[in-house]
């Protein structure tokens, strides 16, 4: 079940990650039915699944909606307007942004295995 | 029609187009093979407030389109296991046996799918493309009428008025049921209404599902 972020939960989660090959779902979207439903919105997703990464340093920051940062050997991963996470779910980070209707803007995963 | 074939790319596509007629047809002693491409699993809504997520999305709408199908009376449900919004980049000629695959194995008097091109989003026009490229390539007499549903923007401008239309107002009951199983997907109490809406208003709202038939002769 989905619940409000809770940061320091979130947070031990990412230090428990850290510092070996993880595999990412990141992804972020308006929907498919934004333009259908208001002309004057452009309908924008991205996601990537599966990809494997490493961080060493990684922080959810924010008072909610939150943003987590990654530090990768060579580059960074950002995620911002953060909402919820999957309190059930200790071997994983959930993590997952959702808009005053409830849907889905924002997301990203870490996991030992693949998605 | 008592073989009907159903090709959708996700778990509640039937809802609003389309189940009124099945059930209708299934209470004649239609058979229907339901074939869902997708398990929804990239779709943004979660619950209200949300209860799904990205990992638990795919079983939950499984669950939920069983539930649908149950509703309706759907007797053979298959899901196909495409990723949610890939179908337009999916290789055509993989995508294309799965669907000449069940068309021999069917042999349906009807396929009911999407308009490719009318249907919003991509997986939808992809899904229609896909069924009306596979069906074209059959010898003509052996072609089965695709029936489409078409709901884009000015869709009635390039495509004219449907052809078919069915008076499902006595299998509402069913719709509604198929509605409220999608429940990580619809607020049924927002769409139904939750006292607001007379029975006459809903039986007007969806009370007539309305297709076109595909025409093969401007396919190309
Ligand atoms: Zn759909």
């Amino acid at each position: 079940m989905m619940q409000p972020i809770h940061p320091a939960e979130v947070q031990r989660r990412l230090e428990s990650l850290k510092d070996q090959d993880v595999y990412i779902h990141l992804e972020m979207t308006t929907g498919a039915y934004a333009a259908h439903h208001d002309a004057s919105k452009h309908p924008a997703a991205t996601f990537i699944t599966n990809a494997v990464i490493q961080y060493s340093h990684s922080l959810i920051s924010g008072n909610g909606p939150y943003r987590v940062g990654l530090k990768m050997l060579q580059g960074w991963i950002y995620s911002e307007g953060l909402t919820h996470y999957e309190e059930n779910e200790p071997e994983r980070l959930i993590l997952a942004g959702h808009d005053q209707q409830g849907k889905l803007v924002v997301s990203l995963q870490l996991s030992r295995e693949p998605f | 029609m008592e073989r009907v074939l159903v090709i959708l790319p996700h778990p509640d596509d039937e809802v609003f187009g389309l189940s009124g007629t099945l059930a209708q047809l299934i209470d004649q002693g239609a058979i229907v093979t339901y074939a869902c491409l997708t398990l929804g699993e990239m779709g943004r809504n979660m619950g209200f407030p949300p209860f799904a997520s990205r990992v638990t999305l795919p079983q939950i709408r499984r669950g939920e389109l069983e539930e649908s199908c149950a509703a309706i009376g759907i007797q053979d449900l298959r899901m196909l296991g495409f990723h949610d919004k890939t179908i337009e980049f999916e290789d055509k000629v993989f995508l294309d046996e799965h669907i000449h695959a069940l068309i021999e194995e069917v042999k349906p008097d009807v396929i009911f799918t999407f308009y490719p091109g009318y249907s919003v989003h991509p997986d939808h026009d992809a899904t229609g493309e896909a069924v009306v490229r596979t069906v074209g390539r059959l010898p003509e007499a052996d072609r089965p009428p695709v029936y489409c549903m078409a709901f884009s923007r000015d869709h009635e401008q390039a495509i004219g008025k449907p052809d078919i239309s069915f008076d499902v107002r006595d299998y509402l009951k069913n719709k509604l049921a198929a509605l409220r199983a999608h429940r990580s997907q619809f607020q049924a109490a927002d769409i139904i209404g939750s006292k607001q809406h007379t029975d006459k208003e809903i039986r007007e709202r969806f009370g007539t599902e309305r297709f076109w038939t595909y025409k093969f002769e401007t396919w190309k």
